[in-house]
């Protein structure tokens, strides 16, 4: 079944079945690679995009649900977007792996709350995991972004 | 590091080989030299450096980029003598090489928080000697004196303002004689090592979402695999039946392999949804009913053993029966502990019928051309492996099971095939932190002096199964990391070690055993400091070993007694981190300290403990000594890493089995911190690097000291002492018993 969304600013039309996860068709019919698997149950955030501006999960949503709708993941993010700038400022990556999640998270958060309070970034973020432990780095550069928002 | 090296290097591979997938290897060492050849219009003095003649610089990274920040602080030390910008270099992951080998573990291979320790000066003089062939060359041209020459930014300059670029000499430079005698700047002379305001070369790529992870990498004509392996540890696929898997869209074959079943299709996400249709019979195995009353109940009668003994001095035993002391004793239980970096295991192999090429996240990419020669047919040298970024490590991805797997897949539906695990099958094909059994005894004379220490340890051999060329006499040296040295001074001392083989795979996990054993050293000492009502940073610092003492096994570690190290950061710390400050009911602050891998640290901790046992770690304070610091802001970050990972383990982590399966699945049921729990401040303080003091390793040693200092804050905070981790409510309300409280016997 043809599905057309808007992918970072782009039509895209993809023809698989409408219950592949959103995260599959990404990574494997379109090549973006950057947003990432962790977990498959929403419980890690590493597949974390932008569904019409807001956060959610690609791994829990299906391809069917986004078709018209716009969808931005870490590659649509502009490299001088608070977020990125931010990110490499603190230099917060270390295996890096969560990090498109965690910045995409991150970025719909500033986009409606210009001035976080450390409570509400450690609520935002507390669903994106990060293995190598870089949560007080994550916590700076949330603060930094936002002041350049 | 003999111990570990020199004799274990061909074992070593037969060995792992075996583990990773029950193959027999022929291979051994050392390696046909597959040293990164000149390509195109470039040029290599030597195997670390490629300079284009175009100016462009490579510098060969043979470590593991798994976060630690090796991609940096590798390419720093080669271009510090090579006297280019590491900010303009290109860096590429090293192939199998016998040049590249880790001399501090004997093998292509990254672990032990070896990677700078390793390099400190090999690397360095790899730079300057490549920088030295450059500048020979040019001064051969201009027939000028090599001493005139000066090399700075990728270029030459000699007498009469001659210049010559790095490109315009590299081919002359690669013909030239290899200089024999390399000296190295002086420390203090070092312009980008050491450089705080660096930053680390792979962060745009990461922070740009196009870094290339395994799970990443995509060959023309690839299939996608998905698995189903045997949920018990030790079974087999008995028979299957693929009828309704096979007719699903994409698939495009259904695979038996050495351990399981493969379906393989045009996109990962149909081959799963097939693989979630196949209908597997298991022949279960021998541990098939394996279950956590087995395991802990081996373990304990295991502990019941005498043991071997690692290090002795006067009558411990002896000491103990001895009338007019004090006996104190406590047994520690530790649990078994999943490694789940966040990105899952996962290879793209494509086998043909004369070579294959292996692109992997591994930690061991020296050992893949053999383990995939034995599992194909292929010879070793018909393997070319190729190094992605890892998406985490801390030792799962030492083993090399799941590049055999992609490989066999791959061979079986002659086609490249990536296969990717889910979530499930990470968490449940894991090698295990081993749990274990610590038994501790003290005898205290009349006058508070430290009469005898008691340590019995009983786990797993991790060695045993991966190494076992390396275990000794019954002793596994990983198994006594953080005890084997340690620190006090009781005027007799007895340590013993049992291993016992639970059922569950154990595995070398981000710190191994300085994890179980900081604990039981620094929780016990803590034990004893209150039980004597003295303060446990005095009490420590009162009663560590000054004279030096060389240990039985020092493998990674400073194989020497380290009193007067410790005894400084244990100062520091107090005035760093407020120590003694009076904290509100429910708080408390609680220490540790550790020598490993060669850096010695002390940790104080802040915690705050709920009415209903909820653990919240406010606040983490370090002094630390590692010598000199190769990329400081990231040496930071791996400190900051270990605070983290450690308190993952000791907060939330247990691996428990059930009917030889584990039963963790996923993130809910082994959880980790999450942003919100992650501490709000981890203040580390450096001590200055001592004259020629080399570097220490900075990796792992923070995941145990900090473990041990959360369990000492809670002590602190509540009256209680928590012997079995995780500290979960339950845990802690269990030790709150009174029948738990350490109570001395008198002789």
């Amino acid at each position: 079944m043809l599905i057309s969304f808007n992918l970072n600013g782009k039509a895209e039309s993809v023809d698989v079945a409408p219950d592949t996860p959103l995260l599959w068709v990404l990574r494997d019919t379109l090549g973006k690679t950057g947003t990432k698997f962790g977990c498959g149950k929403a419980l890690c955030g590493a597949c974390t995009v932008h569904f019409n501006g807001n956060a959610v999960r690609s791994c829990q949503t299906p391809i069917g649900s986004v078709a018209g709708q716009r969808i931005t993941t870490i590659e649509g993010l502009a490299a001088n977007h608070p977020v990125k700038k931010a990110w490499t400022a603190v230099d917060v990556p270390q295996c890096g792996y969560c990090q498109p999640g965690q910045m995409m998270q991150a970025a719909a958060l500033i986009a409606q709350n210009k001035r976080p309070s450390d409570a509400d970034i450690d609520g935002w973020m507390a669903g994106n995991l990060c293995r190598c432990g870089t949560y007080v780095r994550i916590r700076a550069a949330v603060k930094e972004a936002a002041k350049m928002a | 590091m003999e111990q570990i090296t020199k004799p274990a290097r061909r074992d070593f591979l037969k060995a792992s080989a075996a583990v990773g997938g029950g193959l027999t290897l022929g291979m051994y060492l050392p390696l046909g030299s597959k040293v990164a050849e000149a390509q195109g219009a470039t040029h290599s003095p030597n195997a670390w450096v490629k300079i284009g003649t175009d100016n462009a610089i490579t510098i060969m990274c043979a470590r593991s980029e798994m976060g630690q920040d090796v991609y940096t602080s590798m390419t720093l030390l080669v271009a510090e003598e090579l006297e280019v910008d590491v900010n303009k270099v290109k860096v590429e992951f090293a192939p199998p090489a016998e040049v590249y080998i880790n001399s501090l573990l004997g093998g292509q291979l990254t672990g032990g928080s070896t990677a700078v320790r390793d390099a400190w000066e090999k690397l360095r003089k790899a730079g300057a000697s490549a920088r030295m062939m450059l500048v020979g060359a040019a001064a051969k041209q201009w027939g000028a004196d090599p001493a005139q020459c000066k090399a700075a930014g990728g270029a030459i300059t000699g007498p009469g303002g001659k210049r010559l670029t790095y490109g315009q000499v590299a081919e002359a430079a690669a013909k030239m004689e290899v200089p024999k005698d390399v000296p190295l700047k002086p420390v203090a002379e070092f312009k980008q090592v050491g450089n705080k305001a660096q930053k680390r070369l792979d962060t745009p790529a990461k922070v740009a979402g196009t870094a290339t992870f395994g799970i990443d990498v995509k060959v023309p004509g690839m299939l996608y695999a998905a698995v189903a392996m045997p949920p018990m540890m030790g079974g087999k696929v008995a028979s299957y039946d693929d009828t309704r898997a096979k007719n699903l869209p994409g698939v495009k074959a259904v695979v038996q392999y050495s351990r399981g079943v493969a379906v393989v299709a045009d996109s990962y996400w149909q081959a799963k949804k097939a693989k979630d249709l196949l209908e597997i019979t298991w022949d279960e195995g021998p541990n098939a009913n394996n279950d956590m009353r087995k395991v802990w109940g081996g373990l304990r009668e295991a502990s019941n053993q005498a043991g071997a003994v690692f290090r002795e001095g006067g009558d411990a035993d002896g000491a103990l029966r001895q009338s007019g002391v004090k006996v104190y004793e406590a047994a520690y239980e530790l649990p078994f502990l999943s490694h789940s970096p966040l990105e899952p295991m996962n290879t793209v192999a494509d086998v043909r019928a004369d070579k294959a090429v292996i692109i992997t996240p591994t930690q061991f990419q020296q050992l893949v051309p053999f383990v995939v020669a034995g599992a194909t047919g292929l010879k070793p040298e018909q393997v070319e492996v190729v190094t992605t970024f890892l998406g985490g490590g801390f030792g799962r991805r030492v083993e090399v099971d799941y590049t055999i797997d992609a490989a066999e897949i791959s061979k079986a539906v002659g086609a490249p095939v990536k296969m990717l695990w889910s979530r499930e099958d990470d968490m449940t094909h894991d090698s295990y932190r081993p749990g274990g059994i610590y038994k501790v005894q003290a005898a205290i004379g009349s006058k508070g002096e430290l009469v005898a220490y008691r340590y019995h340890g009983t786990s797993p051999s991790i060695s045993s199964r991966l190494f076992p060329s390396i275990v000794k006499d019954g002793i596994d040296p990983f198994a006594v990391e953080a005890i084997d040295n340690f620190p006090y001074k009781f005027a007799n001392h007895k340590l013993t070690y049992q291993m016992h083989d639970s059922g569950i795979t154990p595995g070398y996990w981000r710190g191994v055993s300085h994890n179980l054993n900081c604990y039981v050293v620094e929780g016990f000492m803590d034990e004893l400091a209150n039980a004597m009502g003295k303060d446990p940073i005095d009490f420590r610092i009162a009663n560590l070993q000054m004279e030096a003492e060389k240990h039985a096994w020092s493998g990674l570690s400073a194989g020497t007694s380290v009193g007067p190290r410790l005894k400084k950061v244990l100062e520091e710390v107090k005035g760093k981190a407020g120590w003694g400050a009076k904290m509100p009911e429910g708080r408390g602050q609680g220490v540790a300290c550790m020598e490993g891998y060669n850096t010695v640290m002390s940790c104080v901790v802040e915690v705050t403990v709920s009415k209903n046992y909820d653990v919240s770690v406010d606040k983490v304070t370090y002094v630390v000594d590692a010598g000199p610091l190769i990329h400081p802001d990231q040496a930071l970050a791996q400190i900051e890493s270990c605070t983290i990972f450690g308190q993952s383990a000791c907060m939330f982590g247990e691996i428990t089995v059930k009917n030889g399966g584990v039963e963790q699945t996923n993130f809910d049921m082994y959880r980790l911190v999450r942003n919100n729990e992650a501490p709000r401040s981890i203040n580390v303080n450096w001590l200055p690097a001592a004259k020629d003091q080399p570097p220490g390793g900075l990796g792992e040693p923070a995941t145990a000291v900090v473990q041990a200092a959360i369990g000492n804050a809670i002590f602190a905070a509540t009256g209680i002492r928590v012997r079995r981790m995780p500290f979960s409510p339950e845990n802690i309300k269990a030790a709150a018993d009174p029948r738990m409280t350490m109570k001395p016997k008198s002789v």
